[in-house]
């Protein structure tokens, strides 16, 4: 009996060994199309895990991964001693609730309005115009964000002095306090066309018989939008809602960075922007990796959840 | 996109009875979108303005639509007899050109072998997806590109971002909406995957071929911070971006303050020209290219996007 099962497990553990072989033979001209690649990924995207160990070290880039010293948690401890790395987890989600809050926002009010718009030819200027400062640089964004805000001859300034809102020019990047709704605002202004992209599709999918029905009952536009509309996008609301708090330790570094300087640092200073000016600059190699860990450990914690939370409610998850 | 639009049909009974509500929603709605387009253009407007204006006359400030003493001065000081800026312009048109091409390649390769529901290795496809939600950090990767010898190489623009996991996930869902009717007679015939690839896969993918494209391309014109970690010391491989970025934070760490003090100008008073002015022209010319490559970028990337949409 035993021997006879034996059999019968090398005989369909080879069989499939065989066709895994045979399939890769079949198949080698697919290989060659994708594993150069895929190595590309590993190396890439995966191999720098293996700087982890730096974490755990006193690393010097001369001696390398293998000569440094081991410290154990040393540089975890420090991380939660120094008051700089704590003010940064605060600016990361501080910036980052406001960010996504303002952003979402903001994207699904401009696709119900642009839903509405009936003249089609404005539709599209208004689209084209909107979805522009997305494919711009962060570089030119910012520069573009400092011509606006400054406070000699920007034309927020002049506007807000001109309305008796404010009697002295505003130095808004120069400020601390300022920082988060200049991050917010100028994130709206680069992406909300773009992001409103994916919402004004799903409203296209709309059954026009619902919306039929709804005049028949005598809902006013209002009342469809509310009762209608909104509804109708509710699952890309919540799927979108779900991958932007997956988002939530990743600020932006590049925006982030461009509009921080010495004036506004204790706002500014978000992770990945201690990690750049502090750890790298400087040279403290293993305490930003050590860092660096913590933010991605939490980014992966996070991202699992809501990937998690989405499969359980619409049934897909990213991943 | 073929699919009945509601709106026609609503328009037909909304302007029967077009009711107040109708009418204040409308005027909300016209006006906002008018406000955004404003919002949106006028700092573009307004950069342009400046970098067409005198420079010590733009620190007068009030300028907004147009230039009010014009000149060319401060383009011609940045891209005639300044060696560095044409090296940059130099390096940034080489990295978008062959990081588009080798990137596209790279794409459309790896998205049609995962793409094959007979495919071997098909289990691989969330290691992908992971890389676009993870990374292993800046530092460790920082000294993975020295271990590699990376550094100070144009290389490093080119090669980690070849491959990405978000333009393969989306011509990925393109080509497998190709009917295999298409692919079936080839393979009868016993002709090779890389022929069904390039010969057939190919020209009908041409639409997102051309959105992953000019992605690509954008993302490589718009770079700026691989240049500065890795090859910020080099003046041979600095890119228009980075040269910008360095202007914007010298000008930013003066900040608050009114920073705009004329520029020893070097030769003569005619050349004057102030870390602003440069600063507006160079934001111009770094944001030209993708103006222009924009509105056929356009006609493409609403497909494509809504197409490949958010799934996995």
């Amino acid at each position: 009996m035993t021997v006879l099962n034996e059999n019968i497990r090398a005989k369909t553990s080879l069989n499939r060994k065989d066709t895994i072989w045979k399939k890769i033979v079949k198949q080698r001209q697919l290989l060659v199309l994708s594993v150069p690649f895929m190595i590309f990924v590993l190396v890439f995207n995966y191999l720098p895990i293996w700087g982890w160990i730096m974490a755990f070290q006193k690393f010097v880039p001369g001696k390398g991964i293998f000569g440094s010293e081991f410290v154990g948690l040393a540089n975890f401890k420090e991380a939660f001693t120094d008051s700089n790395f704590i003010n940064a987890i605060r600016n990361t989600l501080l910036t980052s609730i406001l960010k996504i809050s303002t952003s979402f926002v903001s994207a699904i009010l401009l696709a119900l309005m642009l839903n509405e718009v009936r003249a089609r030819l404005f539709k599209r200027i208004v689209q084209t115009i909107s979805y522009l400062p997305y494919f711009i640089s962060w570089v030119v964004a910012v520069s573009i964000v400092y011509m606006v805000l400054s406070p000699s001859s920007g034309i927020v300034n002049e506007i807000l002095v001109a309305l008796g809102l404010i009697k002295t020019p505003i130095a808004f990047l120069g400020e601390g306090k300022y920082f988060y709704g200049v991050v917010a605002l100028s994130n709206v202004w680069k992406n909300v066309g773009w992001n409103a992209i994916i919402y004004l599709a799903a409203m296209t999918g709309i059954d026009p018989e619902i919306y039929e029905s709804a005049i028949m009952d005598g809902a006013g536009r209002i009342r469809r939008i509310i009762s209608v509309t909104l509804p109708s996008i509710m699952p890309t609301i919540k799927l979108m809602l779900i991958l932007n708090l997956g988002n939530l330790m990743n600020v932006g570094f590049e925006q982030v960075y461009l509009l921080s300087n010495p004036s506004n640092i204790d706002a500014s200073r978000t992770i990945d922007v201690y990690i750049y000016t502090y750890a790298l600059r400087s040279g403290r190699l293993s305490y930003g990796t050590a860092i660096g860990i913590f933010n991605s450990t939490v980014a992966i914690t996070l991202i699992n959840i809501c990937n998690y939370i989405s499969k359980k409610i619409d049934g897909y998850g990213i991943f | 996109m073929e699919k009945k639009n509601g709106h026609g049909m609503l328009s037909k009974i909304g302007y029967k009875r077009m009711t107040v509500e109708d009418l204040f929603l409308d005027i909300f709605i016209y006006i906002s979108l008018l406000f955004l387009c404003v919002v949106t253009l006028y700092p573009f407007i307004n950069t342009i303005a400046y970098s067409f204006n005198d420079a010590i006359d733009s620190v007068r400030g009030g300028i907004y639509l147009w230039p009010r003493q014009f000149t060319l001065r401060n383009y011609e000081k940045i891209l005639v007899g300044n060696k560095a800026i044409s090296q940059a312009l130099f390096i940034s048109v080489s990295r978008t050109v062959i990081g588009g091409f080798t990137g596209v390649f790279a794409t459309l390769c790896v998205a049609y072998v995962l793409s094959r529901r007979d495919f071997v290795f098909r289990k691989v496809t969330p290691f992908l997806v992971f890389t676009m939600y993870f990374s292993g950090g800046l530092i460790p990767t920082f000294i993975l590109m020295r271990d590699l010898r990376l550094i100070n190489t144009f290389w490093v623009y080119i090669l980690p971002t070849m491959v990405g996991a978000y333009n393969i996930m989306f011509m990925r869902s393109y080509i497998e909406g190709i009917p295999d009717s298409f692919t079936e007679a080839a393979k009868i015939d016993g002709a090779s995957e890389y022929r069904i690839l390039f010969t057939i896969i190919f020209p009908l993918s041409l639409p997102i071929v051309a959105t992953i494209t000019l992605f690509v391309a954008v993302q490589q014109w718009n770079a700026w911070f691989d240049t500065m970690i890795y090859n910020g010391m080099n003046p041979k491989l600095t890119t228009l971006q980075y040269e910008l970025q360095k202007l914007l934070t010298s000008a930013l760490s003066i900040a608050a303050s009114d920073s705009d003090a004329v520029l020893a100008s070097g030769d003569s008073q005619r050349a004057a020209v102030t870390p602003m002015s440069i600063r507006t022209a160079m934001t111009v010319i770094s944001v030209t290219p993708i103006l222009f490559v924009y509105p056929f970028l356009q006609k493409y990337f609403i497909r494509g996007l809504t197409l490949g949409g958010v799934k996995g």
